[in-house]
């Protein structure tokens, strides 16, 4: 049933090629997907949902896509939101449409099957099918300096693919399996070597890192999103970057546990690389998108931060940390659903006003108050503000990041990280409220004295994922909940 | 019932911004409503025990809740809120009558009594969190309710991230204290410290905890060195200031504080934390009065005067007396906002006029604000039989206990001190803005406001004379013992002496005077301080800073390193640059490469 889920944008994606008319069907696979995506994810039962097709004997190859926990069950529900977030609030430039609307559905297909993969192959495999579409959108109808940032974004993530291959290969040669629960309880009876697991740890951490946007290797991410489509940006960064984490949490941690211990502080350093480095960085950009760029990669920062507490307590026993992983995963969910919406409104404002430099604007609220609404409250979301998922999502990173935290021995590197990554929250709010000062507040300029307001076709993406927001921000057991069913 | 009391002011808000923001009236009605339902609830609840709640975030055996705490403290509290919520709201009825964006204006009043309500019941670290970052963003709304005014946008934003630096400690305290305690409720904390947990911590970790938890109280209540964003915050509609920035919500850290103090003990203060926090609420009372002597904007008096009394506040829950820090915020409540309402009746009556000198002689013109006004003062200058007079003494006593025991008097001194102060500077904004004669047209034509505007007022009058009697007194969340009552001793000759001290002088300096005799730039200039902060912290510090980590970041790391690996990948083969239409075949011939790696690392 979940191959379905893969299917259904792939069938479309075909039939567009065929000539249907692109947007139409684009947008009616979105809302398939979501209803069929929302239905598995909360009557998610591996059983029903899961698949395992045999491709190839020697090696054993399976297409299996199965919901194993409710991590996959949240990573679907988060891309089949945003597809359909996506699909509806881009506008193809004239005679573009089949390339336009084909990507966004195969770079959908892609990230669905990597998050629902069971086999180790497909995992990489799909993920990889997601990359060329984006790749091709940003070389082919970006903005601005697209060759430049095209180019870079091919090199980063295909040398990141490749690190990360490497790890995930010698990983199979050792369990001698690609299946990745079998994989898991191999290790289990046979832990792998220390010496291994730091090896492979450090490839995964590289690779997947590189595909997270982890310090330094973090610059190639705003200047994509800036030049990018904006159901790229929206896709790529809302969805397909969290398959780096996912991929740590999936694969790294529960295979190679003790590396990634191993590498715990330079990992903190990095994160807060990622944090405070890049966070200044923020504060210094003049255009709003590559504001936005530069600021999902620092909230990267936070992620990697639930992971690395996870990783600090692992012990013989197992991790005696219980809130790193659902912290992480909620905070994924929430940053996906926030920078894909702050992508798509960033794109009606320049639609709306001709630019993106936040000197140029000033008192749009005036003229479109729907727009600075939706802007505000989702960039109120992306700086953490309480009742929406965001939210939930940092403050049990920071949880996560005390529990195993223990007085009468002092702070410990973790709780050292977590108190600087705070400093964050400061920085964030500086960059998203002068944005919003800017853009929105203040007389009117040239720019925004006729201004148009979001018309309601823009509205409907727009509130698809402030729903997601304020449902998960003034809920959030109606994920954990599904992270806590086994 | 509490929960009505929690979730009623959110439905009124959401009913607002849903479906009533094309009529105003209704929306402002909603607002009434809830409010005057919620100071009902706040009435019947008052004095009753109990807690309830419900899971917000599961995992395992963790759970965060969001739940209410009901006791004298937090009832009390409930009805101050409620009971000066009520009188603002309606006081807004009129002053934001012409208002273009009246329906937001009230959708923001209600999403602030929504999370003010939460922090006041809040029965967890977590929820006093949650509702303590909601409170900021009703705060910020409000205060750029006129975005449009570069100076409003700016204060409000002012406001918001000065208040995210007092945050970022305020985690850090709450994260120390859950490692410390185990617990994240107020009663686990309480259980931890009955069951002797306090003897197993050492003094260092939780003074530094407790300091960490004090640094929100800093942001949110105003004290040095964050008070920067509370006089700019008056750029808000009046009725903003009387409810949020005077009377409420800047309460909030002093609240906070004293729910620390009183779940976890005073004895947790008993150390450099309780010291530190003292310091730094007697230098605020002190500097706020100073700045305050030499302020002409009406508002901005009343401001700088909100964040000295603060310090007074902070200083009595550092010297472990916050009862009498609760107690003053209690009586201030009600003669604050009624100072603010009636600066609020007189901007109104002069056509938006702020400035003290173009008032005058609005006692004949305006009665009833004028001797409402005057009841203010008297409670704020701490008269004897005012509200004011009673919970000021409790704290000189408390500063004078301290000091027997510590021997240490320097409090007690600079409570006087501020004594003086307050006396000195609002016995010259009454002089100069209500007697004499007119100094503008527009004061010359102020009239009385209508009943909207002056039943407010002359309940809040009531209340700031009444509010410290005894009979009071079931209303207060925190009482200390001993308030309310007339007993002649030295601190009643101190406190008299202080109010003599101040009020003569400042009677006859600033009587019949048609501008400030007195220039004391510096205090006028607020110290310095906001120009130290936007022009070295802001500019250089943290802009500055910032363009260097930029700069670093675009060529070291972009440059140099990344620049340099792409062309060693590029030099290594020419691959990409030959495939002519580039990144498609290029790719897919590196992933091609990767999955024959694949099959042959297995399948050999």
């Amino acid at each position: 049933m979940l191959l379905l889920l893969v299917l259904i944008p792939l069938a479309a994606f075909l039939a567009i090629l065929c000539g249907a008319p692109a947007r139409k069907t684009a947008v009616a696979a979105g809302w398939a997907n979501l209803a069929l995506g929302v239905w598995a994810a909360f009557s998610f039962n591996a059983k029903i949902w899961g698949i395992s097709l045999p491709v190839l004997a020697k090696p054993a190859l399976h297409l299996s896509l199965a919901m194993t926990d409710g991590m996959s069950a949240i990573m679907v529900l988060l891309s089949v939101i945003v597809t359909l977030a996506a699909l509806l609030s881009g506008k193809a430039p004239e005679g573009k449409e089949t390339l336009y609307y084909g990507s966004s559905l195969l770079i959908s297909a892609g990230a669905i099957g990597a998050f629902a993969a069971t086999d180790l192959f497909f995992f990489y495999a799909f993920h990889e099918l997601a990359l060329i579409p984006t790749f091709l959108m940003i070389g082919i109808l970006g903005r601005g300096d697209r060759k430049e940032a095209a180019w870079k974004i091919t090199i980063y993530l295909g040398l990141g693919s490749i690190i990360l291959l490497a790890g995930l290969v010698w990983l199979a040669s050792i369990t001698g399996t690609f299946d990745i629960p079998k994989m898991v309880d191999f290790v289990k009876d046979h832990p792998i070597d220390a010496a291994s697991q730091k090896g492979i740890a450090a490839l995964l951490l590289v690779g997947f890192g590189v595909l997270v946007s982890l310090f330094p290797f973090h610059s190639w991410a705003a200047p994509a999103y800036a030049s990018a489509p904006a159901p790229t940006s929206m896709l790529h960064a809302g969805v397909l970057k969290k398959f780096g984490l996912y991929g740590l949490l999936r694969i790294a941690i529960p295979l190679v546990p003790e590396g990634m211990q191993a590498w715990l502080t330079p990992l903190l350093v990095l994160l807060l690389g990622n944090i405070l480095w890049v966070g200044l960085v923020t504060i210094n950009q003049k255009r709003l998108d590559l504001m936005l760029g530069n600021s999902s990669v620092m909230h990267m920062g936070y992620i990697f931060l639930a992971i690395a507490a996870l990783a600090a307590s692992h012990t013989a026993t197992g991790f005696t940390n219980t809130l790193g992983q659902p912290a992480a995963v909620l905070l994924m969910f929430g940053h996906g659903i926030s920078i894909a919406m702050l992508f798509g409104l960033a794109d009606k404002i320049e639609r709306s006003t001709g630019t993106l430099e936040l000197t140029d604007l000033g008192g749009l609220a005036k003229s479109a108050p729907g727009l600075a609404f939706m802007f505000g409250m989702v960039g109120m979301a992306s700086i953490g503000l309480p009742g929406l998922a965001n939210f939930a999502g940092e403050v049990l990173v920071f949880l996560s990041s005390f529990q195993n935290y223990d007085p009468s021995k002092g702070l410990g590197p973790v709780q050292i990280a977590c108190i600087l990554a705070i400093w964050g929250v400061v920085i964030s709010a500086i960059y998203m409220l002068r944005a919003y000062r800017n853009i929105f507040q203040g007389p009117q300029v040239k720019a925004t004295t006729d201004s148009a307001d979001l018309t309601l076709a823009d509205r409907i993406p727009a509130l698809i994922l402030a729903i997601a927001l304020l449902a998960v921000g003034l809920y959030p057991n109606l994920l954990l909940n599904l992270l806590s069913l086994k | 019932m509490a929960w009505v009391l929690l979730f009623l002011p959110l439905i009124a808000a959401a009913a607002n911004q849903l479906y009533l923001k094309r009529n105003a009236y209704i929306a402002s009605l909603v607002s009434v409503a809830s409010v005057a339902v919620t100071l009902v609830i706040a009435l019947m609840l008052l004095g009753k025990e109990a807690t309830d709640s419900v899971d917000w975030a599961t995992i395992g055996e963790f759970k965060l809740q969001i739940g209410y705490k009901l006791d004298q403290l937090s009832t009390g509290m409930m009805v101050v809120v409620t009971g000066v919520g009520l009188l603002v709201h309606v006081f807004s009825l009129a002053y934001m009558k012409d208002d273009a964006a009246k329906a937001r204006f009230f959708t923001g009043l209600s999403l602030f009594m929504f999370s003010m309500t939460g922090i006041v019941l809040a029965s967890n670290f977590i929820m006093t969190f949650i509702f303590w970052e909601l409170v900021g963003l009703s705060s910020y709304l409000l205060i750029g309710h006129w975005y449009q005014k570069d100076s409003a946008a700016d204060a409000a934003k002012k406001a918001f991230i000065t208040n995210r630096i007092g945050d970022f400690g305020f985690m850090i305290g709450i994260l120390m204290l859950w490692g410390i305690t185990g617990s994240l409720s107020f009663d686990g904390m309480k259980s931890w410290s009955a069951g002797g947990g306090l003897e197993h911590v050492s003094t260092g970790v939780l003074g530094a905890c407790l300091l960490c938890v004090f640094c929100g109280a800093v942001g949110k209540s105003a004290q040095m060195p964050l008070h920067v964003w509370l006089p700019d915050a008056m750029e808000g509609p009046t009725p903003v200031s009387a409810l949020i920035h005077a009377a409420t919500m800047v309460a909030a850290g002093v609240y906070m504080l004293f729910r620390v103090q009183s779940s976890i003990g005073a004895e947790a203060f008993d150390n450099f934390a309780g010291d530190t926090i003292a310091w730094i609420g007697a230098i605020t009372s002190l500097c706020a009065a100073l700045m305050a002597t030499q302020q002409d904007d009406i508002k901005r008096i009343l401001a700088y005067s909100t964040l000295s009394q603060l310090g007074y506040m902070v200083m009595a829950v550092g010297l472990r007396h916050g009862d009498a820090g609760m107690f003053h915020l209690f009586t201030h409540a009600w003669f604050k906002a009624l100072l603010f309402l009636g600066s609020g009746a007189v901007i109104y009556a002069c056509h938006h006029e702020q400035d003290i000198w173009k008032m005058g002689g609005l006692l004949k013109k305006m009665p009833i604000t004028g001797f409402t006004f005057l009841v203010g003062f008297l409670a704020l200058i701490a008269v004897p039989g005012t509200a004011g007079f009673f919970s000021k003494e409790m704290i000189l006593h408390a500063a004078h206990e301290y000091g027997d025991e510590h021997h240490n008097m320097a409090f007690f001194w600079i409570a006087a001190g501020v004594a003086v102060l307050t006396s000195f500077y609002m016995t010259r904004l009454f002089v100069v803005a209500f007697l004499g004669k007119h100094r503008s047209d527009d004061a010359s034509h102020a009239h009385e406001v209508g009943p909207l505007m002056f039943v407010p007022l002359v309940v809040l009058a009531v209340l700031a004379v009444v509010g410290g009697f005894k009979l009071a007194h079931g209303l207060a969340p925190a009482t200390p013992h001993g308030a309310g009552e007339f007993e002649v001793n030295p601190i009643f000759w101190v406190s008299v002496g202080a109010l003599a001290l101040g009020a003569i002088p400042g009677f006859l300096l600033y009587n019949g005077k048609e501008k400030d005799p007195v220039s004391i730039p510096f205090f006028r200039d607020r110290f310095k301080i906001d120009d130290l902060y936007d022009n070295v912290i802001v500019r250089y510090f943290q802009n500055g800073f910032a363009a260097i980590v930029h700069f670093f970041d675009e060529f070291l790391i972009n440059g140099l390193i990344v620049g340099g690996a792409s062309r060693l990948a590029e030099g290594c083969g020419g691959l990409f640059r030959r495939v002519q239409s580039g990144n498609l075949q290029g790719y897919a011939f590196v992933f091609g490469l990767g999955v024959i790696l694949v099959i042959y690392f297995t399948a050999f």
